[in-house]
């Protein structure tokens, strides 16, 4: 205990800083995987023969050891944050992708019909059918990948990406317990506020009409 | 208004839907089209609004070739009606009723109005505006889908077996509803069926089709009189019993106008003697002004007895009636479908004015078979 508040004592500061840039690289890849992985998964809906593909490439992708891809990306973007970016960029798409896919082709039938008939456009269906019913499915997906990217994130020290692995790993390196739990704590409490505050966002955008049918269910 | 001219669709691997179907429809008229699942009917209809594109002949609509439009704009200026309802469970029904105008881009204050304004038609009051889809009944939910066609006042309506998923109570007084609203409208209406009542009940003329091919294109009654052929007579089937008596038109007609009754202070005891009585085992509930409010019968009595001394603290008030001016065909229909054992005839103000009974058909059927007898005493 007296350890940890010395550790506290001399090292909160930059604890502070280090979370930040937890969070910043987590949060920056999540975001960039919701950029690309919902609207593809949308565009996938409308090719059914071709989605069964894409999500199978990305599933092996998702396979490969996060190390491997890590190291992989040092040839082609060097090091520090925007490798380490965008290598969890690619653990982020799969969940989102699938989710939003599972999301809009679960629409029901007769909906999408009734808005074609009535004259929606493409765009129109998407905007005021498709998405709004398939949210929480998106959401889900969001939460699960982005929580998942935290603890990912751990990683990006290794290519000189910073965050909260710098503790965990010369903790690991210098066999010192305090700093390991430095690391590892706040990565923790990181991943729950932000299923949390994901949670919160998840039941913002959720349609109230969904919200009430659920509650009657 | 409405014009088919020798339209085909084949769809690809060769299988013809619809085979050189010519028809033309006046402004105002309520279109049904009829036939066993897979004769193109369905086809026919998506046609219009072009959710098919036909492969041979044209459609215009208004002496405008729907192809030559853009078919959105196209689907927008038709309302369309499906059997699943389809309203958006995440909208609200104001949101519903009136998403047409906002992709049409009205302004929210006058999509408000539109909205409350239509909810009048069908008798909901403002405050369904409010509330989700699923708080409704699937009558009231199909009620909206009707409405969500009205909204942009579209002169033509595509039904697509609308009531067919509502159970037969509803789906009647919907049919009666929805009739009477389209007089009102004056609408044209294209409406899709394999219910052959529902399309006698409600069309001015009926399209009989089978195997993408028209067989029949005619009012109700001259298909009723004069099937085109043995599928035809197949397909109307039971109808012939009202067709020996061609000249019995109406309700009131075959009714007995006066029916056992009682008023809602009666007591149940009263109500027991007056069955005894009349040799009956319901009476009607009326109010002072004879307007019905329901019945009871003899189970009811039996069960309630103990709590309830008074007819109105049991009287059963969802009950079958048919307004006077009904075609005997349809009220004879409901009564042989639904195996009731009879139906109260009103009028305008829901006063009761006679009933029809089993005993009815008795005379009407005792007519055919023995001839051209007076058959003023019935009932």
């Amino acid at each position: 205990m007296e350890t940890i508040l010395q550790f506290l004592s001399t090292n909160g500061g930059e604890m502070l800083y280090k979370t930040w840039e937890h969070l910043y690289i987590s949060v920056i890849a999540a975001l960039l995987g919701i950029l690309v992985a919902v609207p593809l998964g949308i565009f996938l809906t409308r090719f059914p023969k071709g989605a069964g593909f894409v999500m199978g490439v990305l599933g092996v992708i998702q396979t490969f050891p996060s190390f491997a891809i890590l190291a992989f990306f040092i040839p082609l973007l060097g090091v520090g944050k925007t490798p380490a970016i965008i290598a969890l960029f690619f653990y982020s798409v799969l969940p989102i992708l699938r989710n939003t896919y599972t999301g809009v082709s679960g629409v029901k039938k007769s909906l999408l019909e009734a808005g074609r008939g009535m004259g929606m456009t493409g765009w129109e269906r998407i905007r005021y059918v498709e998405v709004p019913l398939a949210i929480p499915v998106i959401m889900a997906g969001i939460r699960l990948s982005t929580v998942y990217l935290i603890g990912w994130a751990t990683l990006a020290s290794f290519i000189g990406g910073g965050g909260l692995g710098d503790y965990i790993f010369s903790g690991l390196n210098l066999y010192q317990a305090e700093y390991i739990i430095a690391g590892a704590i706040p990565v923790t409490v990181l991943a729950l506020l932000t299923d949390l505050v994901l949670g919160k966002i998840e039941n913002w955008v959720t349609p109230k009409g969904m919200k009430k049918m659920k509650e009657a269910a | 208004m409405l014009k088919f001219d020798n339209v085909s669709k084949v769809y690809k691997g060769g299988k013809k839907a619809v085979q050189n179907l010519t028809l033309e429809f006046e402004k105002g008229e309520f279109i049904c089209f009829i036939g066993p699942s897979g004769c193109g009917k369905t086809t026919t209809m998506k046609m219009i609004n072009r959710l098919i594109e036909p492969t041979g002949g044209s459609i215009s609509i208004n002496g405008v070739n729907i192809m030559d439009k853009d078919p959105v704009q196209l689907r927008r200026e038709i309302g369309y009606v499906i059997q699943q309802i389809g309203l958006f469970p995440h909208m609200t029904i104001q949101e519903n009723i009136s998403l047409v105008l906002k992709l049409l881009k009205w302004p929210e204050e006058k999509r408000r109005e539109r909205a409350k304004e239509l909810l009048t038609l069908v008798d909901m009051t403002p405050d369904y505006l409010e509330k989700y889809p699923h708080e409704l009944s699937g009558g009231q939910q199909q009620r909206i889908g009707v409405l969500r066609a009205l909204a942009a006042d579209q002169p033509l309506i595509l039904m697509d077996e609308p009531f067919g998923a509502l159970d037969p109570i509803t789906r009647d007084s919907l049919q009666e509803e929805f009739k009477k609203l389209q007089k009102k409208l004056d609408k044209t209406i294209v409406f899709v069926t394999h219910d052959m009542d529902e399309a006698i009940k409600l069309a001015d003329r009926i399209v009989i089709m089978r195997d993408g091919q028209l067989v029949q294109c005619d009012t109700p009654d001259e298909i009723l009189r004069n099937p085109a052929d043995e599928f035809v007579e197949e397909f109307i089937g039971k109808d012939r019993l009202v067709q020996a008596r061609p000249n019995i038109q109406t309700v009131e007609q075959i009714m007995n106008p006066n029916p056992s009754t009682i008023t809602g202070d009666g007591t149940l005891s009263e109500a027991i003697q007056l069955m005894k009585q009349n040799r009956v085992d319901s009476l009607l509930v009326v109010d002072e002004n004879k307007v019905l409010q329901g019945f009871i019968d003899v189970e009811i009595i039996d069960q309630k007895r103990k709590k309830a001394t008074r007819v109105s603290d049991v009287v059963e008030s969802e009950l079958f009636t048919v307004e006077k001016g009904t075609l005997v065909r349809d009220t004879i229909r409901k009564i042989l479908k639904r195996g009731m054992k009879y139906v109260p005839v009103i009028d305008e103000e829901k006063r009761l004015i006679g009933i029809v009974t089993r005993a009815s058909l008795v005379d009407i059927v005792y007519d055919s078979i023995w001839g051209e007898d007076e058959i003023s005493n019935i009932g």
